[in-house]
């Protein structure tokens, strides 16, 4: 990679800029995008990067098309990448499915906003959450990260390129509105110090290669257009040979199970979140995203007079962090669960943590919650 | 190199056929029966794996080698090729 | 002469694959043939070739053929298409997609691609209908035809798709039936050896289907029509390309030379890292 493409240093960048700046640190040489707020800058700052650095831009003519262009450079060999908000993300989904069912390592981003439909479109939200996870049709698991930070842009965006080559499933990136808009202190390390992984590669001849028969991590290696290995991808039921399998049974039951497997079994690996004074903690907070930072602040006021207040933050929204979430709910009286939406991860934290009483915390509209809003819930339920 | 057609025959020579028939591969659509331009083939008797009629050769010396039975078949069941001879065959 | 002996163009079919799914006289095999025929007659770098389809029965094609190949959603081959060009311009990309996924579904993308005038060859196999579902309406569907969806007879205005390639900008556009499997393969092959969107219609019978809801119910019924009202006429004006009962107007509309997004690209990208001093 060319040293120019990463830009060693510290700068003072808005979300949307450090996400792209974090795609072109891992390696992602084609952008294919849609305008819409608030996602539209990393488009825009895409376009200014990508020919600098040898890379493809383009504007389709639609998400749908976006996306379909991104599987497409998947599938002939870089790293690709496409951002969007909620109606974009909505026109997304079929095509999310189809990464899924060929195993097409690509990052969206969809930087969420007020919603339903239309909505707010320049004002913040956390209510597409559980459609990252069930928003294509079929059974499917499916990875999902959610940066808090202008930092977390950058950084979450090079995990998110690396977890997609990783285990060859598109890999979304979750933010909201005031993470991509609002300006922070961003370090960006030298080339050497960021870890890029790529996807496996066939180490086998053209004629022993099967493009969707797994290793022991249930990932296959993946060929690409032009190498020679003249394989077959569709979205229909296939087998190990790429070819479609309607009929059977047999094969749907392996296919689908092995790619929800491919992630459920490595979850460990993948999961990732941030325990804040959780160890001893009576009322846990759980949050993500923006709402994370004031979370954050709550807790440490609530330590101040007294409750012993922790924050798990949620690194990895999907898969769940089931574990986490029962360990803390385990050993604490309560948790409480901000969200800009009407109750979306409320339902899988009170899913984990079983018995333990959970509080929903919704807030729609302009503004995060404040530190305060989260202060007098953590003092409520304590 | 040039199709059959764009290379001018000689007068009353006509070149060797052999007229290969995958028999079960035919799906009975007629084509090559009804597009021949010498009536080499008619539909046979005989019922193949698909339950169709494939064709059978009837006039093999009238073919001229042409290939739209080989071009305009849907299921690759039928093709041309010259006879290889060495001497009067 | 009869014998069990391997068809000269089988080295372009996948074996595991074969015999393919279409109906007896279906066109969308004299297309298959006329493709890998083109591919035979041409001194192409076949690890370098990637056929996109789309979903119908034609869709089944790229499963067919022995080289890369992507089964994609409906209606988003070119899109799909697109992806593969740009990040790798040396391959060869060809969509081979129905009428239906690329002109209903799939007509945003078909327009923008074809004004992007970027490097895919497409081939849409025009069978009037949406075979694969039972057989709908669909945008090239006659007026007055019987489908599944206008039991009383089609009220839509079908599209010139020569018209709409040539107005949306492609640089090669064509029309043939499957009777026309000579022209058809020289078509295929002039579009794998140029640069910019080239598109080639090719008119498919689907006697099971459209055929038999339309009083055709054989697929030489429908070659018929097809051999006895076409008129082959050359760089006629596209608008009036006609397809009726009598008139089929066939031939190639559009030759010509235009700068590629692909080269548009790349000259601005010498442009921009020269602007850099790199």
């Amino acid at each position: 990679m060319e040293k120019k493409a990463v830009l060693t240093g510290v700068h003072f960048m808005s979300g949307d800029v450090a996400c792209a700046e974090g795609a072109i640190a891992a390696g992602c040489r084609f952008f294919a995008g849609y305008p819409i707020t608030p996602a539209t800058e990393i488009a825009e700052h895409m376009a200014v990067r990508m020919p600098k650095v040898g890379g493809i831009y383009i504007q389709m003519e639609d998400e749908i098309a976006s996306i379909a262009a991104v599987i497409g450079a998947s599938y002939a060999g870089l790293k690709a990448m496409t951002a969007t908000s909620g109606p974009g993300f909505s026109l997304m989904q079929e095509n999310i499915g189809l990464a899924v069912m060929t195993e097409a390592p690509c990052v969206i981003v969809d930087v969420m906003r007020g919603g339903p439909s239309t909505g707010q479109p320049t004002l913040p939200g956390q209510q597409d959450v559980m459609q990252a996870k069930w928003g294509s049709h079929g059974d499917y698991e499916i990875i999902a990260l959610a940066p808090s930070s202008v930092q977390e842009m950058f950084d979450l965006t090079v995990e998110a390129f690396n977890l997609a080559e990783m285990y060859r499933v598109p890999t979304l990136l979750m933010a909201d509105e005031v993470v991509a808009h609002m300006w922070e202190r961003v370090v960006i390390p030298p080339v050497e110090e960021i870890k890029v992984v790529n996807r496996k590669k066939p180490n086998v001849p053209p004629g022993k290669y099967l493009p969707f028969g797994p290793d022991d991590d249930l990932v296959p290696p993946m060929a690409c257009f032009g190498e020679g290995y003249r394989f077959h991808a569709t979205g229909l039921t296939h087998d190990e040979y790429g070819y479609p399998r309607t009929q059977d049974s047999d094969v749907q039951m392996r296919l689908v199970k092995r790619l929800c497997d491919k992630i459920r079994r490595n979850a460990d690996k993948i999961i990732r979140v941030e325990e804040v004074l959780l160890d001893d903690a009576d009322v846990v907070v759980i949050a993500y995203g923006i709402v994370a930072r004031a979370a954050l602040s709550a807790v440490r006021k609530a330590r101040e007079k007294g409750i012993k207040a922790g924050l798990l933050r949620l690194i990895t929204l999907w898969p769940f962090p089931d574990k986490h979430v029962a360990e803390a709910a385990e050993r604490a009286k309560a948790m409480v669960v901000p969200e800009m939406n009407c109750g979306q991860m409320v339902r899988e934290v009170e899913r984990a943590a079983k018995i333990t009483p959970v509080y929903h915390l919704p807030k729609l509209g302009e503004e995060p919650h404040t530190p305060m809003e989260i202060f007098q819930a953590i003092r409520r339920y304590s | 190199m040039p199709m059959t057609w764009e290379v001018p025959s000689q007068a009353g020579a006509k070149p060797k056929a052999e007229i290969h028939i995958i028999k079960d591969q035919c799906k009975g659509c007629g084509f090559c029966i009804y597009y021949c331009p010498r009536k080499v083939l008619g539909e046979s008797d005989e019922i193949n794996a698909r339950g169709a009629h494939p064709p059978k050769v009837v006039n093999e010396s009238e073919c001229i080698l042409c290939s739209l039975c080989t071009a305009i078949c849907p299921d690759f069941a039928i093709f041309v090729k010259e006879k290889q001879c060495k001497d009067g065959c | 002469m009869t014998e069990v002996v391997k068809h000269p163009l089988a080295k372009y079919l996948r074996a595991a694959m074969m015999p393919h799914i279409w109906c007896p006289g279906c066109g969308n095999g004299i297309i298959l043939n006329a493709f890998a025929r083109a591919l035979d007659e041409l001194p192409l770098d076949l690890d370098k070739l990637v056929v996109v389809s789309g979903i119908g029965c034609i869709g089944r094609a790229a499963g067919y053929i022995n080289v890369d190949s992507f089964h994609t959603t409906h209606g988003r081959p070119i899109a799909f298409a697109t992806g593969v060009k740009l990040a790798k311009p040396d391959l060869e990309v060809v969509v081979i997609s129905g009428d239906g996924d690329l002109f209903a579904i799939g007509g945003n993308h078909f327009i923008h691609a074809a004004r992007r005038n970027i490097g895919i060859k497409v081939i849409c196999a025009n069978n009037f209908n949406y075979g694969m579902t039972g057989g709908q309406v669909g945008p090239t569907t006659p007026l007055e035809a019987l489908t599944t969806t206008t039991p009383y007879g089609n009220i839509e205005h079908p599209f010139n798709l020569v018209h709409l390639a040539a107005a949306s900008g492609a640089t090669y556009v064509a029309r043939w039936t499957t009777f026309h499997v000579r022209m058809l393969t020289m078509s295929i092959k002039k579009m794998l050896q140029r640069k910019g969107f080239s598109f080639i219609e090719v008119l498919s019978q689907c006697p099971e289907i459209y055929g038999r809801h339309n009083n055709m119910r054989t697929g030489l019924e429908i070659m018929e029509w097809f051999r006895r009202a076409s008129v082959i006429a050359n760089f006629s004006d596209p608008a009036r390309a006609e397809i009726t009962r009598d008139r089929i107007v066939v031939g190639e509309f559009v030759e010509m030379e235009k700068p590629t997004y692909e080269q548009l690209l790349h000259a601005k990208m010498a442009q921009i890292a020269e602007g850099e001093g790199a």
